[in-house]
């Protein structure tokens, strides 16, 4: 007792709800009788029948002018009002109820851990609906845990910072708005912000460079990602990489939010808010087809107008409607298509006036589109039917004040069900274990050429973005040149559609390669996006690769090998015949990559350095040409590949006598300090980031020339 | 009573006895709903539709504050749809209410078993499906309507 929380300390604060469990809980008890909820639901039920019949009566009074039942009747309206008031607040319980047996497992958990914590409880009288509290009590009590195990320090740690020897845990709870606020404080060591930093690489979450432009806020958040503890330890109480992350989704299921502050060596707070109930929520009503629905506000982020003569209007790719909102492509799903209120149709009505509500689903935004908005309501959500309940666009039903039964659509079933791309980009969202494994994610630039439809291509490739005076481009023999840097840049179109602007300034993407330069030219520079790169469809298109969804569109990937032979025609064949005379004499190297774009995109670029390619899809093919008796000068080698993954395929290159010998070169898109200590143990010559094109040619160039020499 | 309905349901009539039901007439043919699990008998309603919903449901209704499932019973019978304004049959089906939709409704009976039979292994299907049996009336037949068994269509209620 003495060596954890300590009672008698407790009763000295000058904070008096700090005590819960004792005294006072049992004057209140003597105060209060038990009710069934089945009771209370049931009266909850008449009240709202009760409220609605008085709308009826006030409606019609309305009508009338100077009826005697004005005045009675405002009378009944009062008094159900405050009935219902009542019976809400019948199903509110005390938080203290929750919080009831926290200083039990505090006081344990300090002996267990050896200890000194001091739990101190604000506002433990601050009411929330019973369904709510049930919902939250895990949770706290695991955050309380948590703090306890991984916040705050040991007692000799904690004299050696200045702090006192007992840590601090606070919780506090409050009310703010319609919502109920938690606060979960320790003075402990706060969040190891360089061990998160450390475990978001390993885990795959994030690059280097993306850690490095994050505020420490969102870099702290990431201790809610499923399979992220950053506990050194493994305890019996936490650090077992489960828990934050489930406490995240229960929260995030009742419409509450978690917000998280730390100052490494000062401690940490969690800060909860919970809507008061779920039994009463806002909603929006809208109009579709004539019927009319209602949508949890919660899951709203703007409405927008659209109509074909206004700035805002529907546009479309394909067959897929998109809105522009403020720079962005918001993927757009019709309401009364996706309930099948109308026939599906591939012909979109922009022209006329649409709403579209734009919704989050957890960091998946889209559009909900539908005729008409009216007010929001104030609503009762009850479950619907459970004939109806395999239904995932609803999350329920709803009776509105003027007696009619309403549907409440659920956007995260909306969003799954709108269609595969939405799908697709919501797992790539949310499920990041996914996306470590199988998702290299190329920062992609994407223009507009010749055409309305999107194209784009790896920003690694393009060196700069530029855009030149029309009048500086000169025409030679039918090619575009322009003096760029003191040296002529040769200017190509994607398209013989294309149409150059004929004043003003022409946008360029800049390729470079060595030291030639190469532009192209486009309409409009549109985005910077982050995608998965899933090259889909193949193009018999040259200069196209094919398509891949970025962004929920269909978007073209253009083939800059294509463009800089094409541009350098003369000079690569002249640069492959000199040097090396027979082709036989050229260095041959192996590529092993399991995505074809990157492969497309790396063999015009060896080429032209003099390089004979040759290009295996997996590390098993790879391993096939070795057993065929072939052999390389060099081997380029992905990491990430299904099957067998670059790190095993190094060491069998290494363990056996045949390819022994031969450089290895690992080319991965993670390229950690960490990514490069694993490539060397497994073998590798060399580890190069496929960002860094010009590395990979320089280190190639240095290891042949070397192994030349020996 | 009870036990006479319970009797009814089963089909065995081992003793003489009689069971009330609440006559229904559904595209001419007279049915019969247990009295017992008959809550209210409802005039032409608002109805909401439910989209993506089983054909067989018609949508939702608000009775007195509790959002009843509307059921169209002609659909589920494989009959054309009615002409507007029928009349509904609430009952409780799993503690959930639905209003089974139906063209009128006329008297309360008292059937003596001895009237009762199976349904004859040539009726349609569908119509075996939901009934347990027929009485034999003076005007003509009566078509036991089973509510459990009209409402544990398909899978949806399966589980």
């Amino acid at each position: 007792m003495a060596t954890s929380m300590n009672m008698a300390e407790a009763a000295h604060n000058p904070h008096p709800p700090a005590e819960v469990a004792d005294a006072p809980v049992s004057a209140v008890a003597n105060q209060s009788i038990r009710v069934s909820v089945d009771l209370l639901e049931n009266l909850m039920t008449m009240v709202s029948e009760l409220v609605l019949t008085r709308n009826q009566l006030l409606q019609m009074v309305r009508s009338l002018d100077n009826s005697e039942f004005t005045v009675p009747l405002q009378r009944l309206s009062h008094v159900t009002t405050e009935l219902q008031e009542g019976v809400m607040k019948t199903r509110m319980q005390p938080i203290g109820n929750a919080w009831a047996k926290l200083p039990r497992i505090v006081r344990d958990l300090s002996v267990e851990l050896g200890k000194k914590i001091d739990l101190q409880m604000h506002g433990a009288e601050t009411e929330l609906d019973r369904q709510v509290l049930e919902l939250i009590k895990d949770p706290l009590t695991h955050m309380v845990r948590n703090s306890a195990d991984h916040g705050i320090e040991l007692p000799a740690d904690r004299l050696q910072a200045g702090k006192p020897e007992a840590g601090r845990l606070v919780l506090n709870a409050f009310h703010e708005g319609g919502h109920i606020v938690i606060e979960i404080r320790d003075d402990g060591r706060g969040l190891n912000t360089r061990r998160i930093r450390q475990k978001a690489i390993e885990n795959g979450l994030a690059t280097e460079a993306e850690l490095d432009s994050m505020p420490i806020q969102q870099l702290h958040m990431f201790v809610f990602k499923p399979g992220f503890s950053t506990a050194a330890a493994v305890t019996s109480v936490s650090g077992r990489g489960v828990g934050m992350d489930v406490v995240k989704t229960n929260i995030e299921k009742i419409g509450g939010t978690v917000e998280l502050k730390s100052e490494e060596g000062k401690g940490a707070t969690f800060t909860i808010k919970i809507p008061l109930t779920l039994a009463i929520v806002s909603a929006l009503i809208v109009e579709s087809a004539t019927e009319r629905y209602a949508i949890p506000q919660t899951s709203v982020v703007e409405l927008v107008r659209v109509s074909g003569d206004s700035e805002m209007k529907i546009e479309r790719i394909n067959d897929t409607a998109v809105l522009r909102l403020r720079n962005r492509l918001l993927p757009l799903v019709f309401l009364d298509q996706t309930l099948r209120l109308v026939p599906a149709t591939d012909e979109i009505d922009t022209q006329s006036e649409k709403f579209i509500v734009v919704s989050l689903v957890g960091s998946y935004q889209f559009g909900i589109v539908v005729d008409r908005v009216f007010d929001t309501e104030e609503i009762v959500v009850k479950p619907v039917a459970p004939i109806l309940r395999d239904i995932p666009m609803f999350s329920g039903n709803t009776i509105l004040g003027d007696g009619s039964v309403i549907m409440i659509l659920d956007p995260n079933g909306i969003a799954s069900a709108s269609s595969a791309a939405a799908v697709a980009e919501t797992t790539a969202v949310t499920d990041d274990v996914h996306h470590a494994r199988s998702g290299e994610r190329t920062a992609l630039l994407l223009f507009t050429a010749g055409g309305p439809e999107p194209r784009a291509v790896p920003l690694s490739l393009v060196a700069r973005l530029e855009e030149v005076d029309v009048g500086q481009i000169e025409s030679a023999d039918g090619r575009h040149v322009v003096q760029y840097r003191g040296k002529l840049m040769p200017l190509v179109v994607m398209r013989d559609s294309f149409r150059m602007r004929t004043e003003g300034r022409q946008p360029i993407l800049v390729f470079s390669d060595q030291d030639s330069t190469l532009g192209l030219m486009v309409d409009e520079i549109v985005d910077i996006v982050e995608s998965e790169l899933n090259i889909e469809l193949r193009s018999t298109d040259q200069g196209i690769l094919g398509s891949a969804v970025i962004a929920g569109q269909a978007t073209e990937i253009i083939d800059v090998g294509f463009y800089l032979t094409r541009a350098f025609g003369d000079w690569f064949r002249s640069r492959t015949d000199v040097p090396f005379g027979q082709a036989d004499d050229r260095h041959r190297v192996l590529l092993v990559d399991d995505s074809p774009f990157f492969r497309n995109l790396m063999v015009p670029l060896l080429s032209v350095e003099g390089y004979a390619v040759e290009t295996a899809e997996t590390a098993e093919g790879a391993l096939k040409r070795r057993d065929d008796g072939e052999h390389f000068s060099a081997i380029i080698s992905d990491i990430e590949m299904p099957g067998m993954n670059g790190f095993d395929f190094a060491q069998q290159v290494r363990h056996d006598a045949r390819w022994a010998g031969t450089p290895i070169i690992a080319h991965s898109s993670h390229a950690s300090a960490a990514d490069f200590a694993r490539g060397h143990a497994a073998g590798f010559t060399d580890y190069i980031s496929k960002a860094d094109r010009g590395a990979l040619l320089t280190s190639l160039a240095q290891i042949l020339s070397g192994g030349g020499n020996a | 009573m009870a036990n006479a309905i319970v009797v009814a349901k089963s089909g065995a009539l081992a003793g003489t006895g009689s069971a009330d039901y609440l006559t229904v007439t559904i595209g001419g043919q007279r049915f019969g709903i247990p009295v017992a699990s008959v809550q209210d008998v409802l005039g032409p309603q608002k109805i909401t539709r439910v989209p993506l919903a089983p054909p067989e449901i018609a949508g939702a209704l608000n009775l007195r504050g509790r959002i009843v499932t509307a059921f169209d019973v002609r659909r589920r019978l494989g009959l054309p749809p009615a002409a507007a304004g029928g009349m509904s049959v609430v009952v409780e089906y799993r503690g959930e209410p639905y209003s089974l939709m139906i063209d009128s409704v006329s008297e309360v009976l008292s059937l003596p078993d001895s009237a009762y039979e199976a349904s004859p292994p040539t009726l349609n299907p569908r119509w075996r499906e939901i009934s347990g049996g027929i009485y034999r009336l003076e005007g003509g037949l009566l078509v036991v309507l089973e509510i459990d068994r009209l409402l544990s269509f398909g899978t949806a209620l399966a589980a």
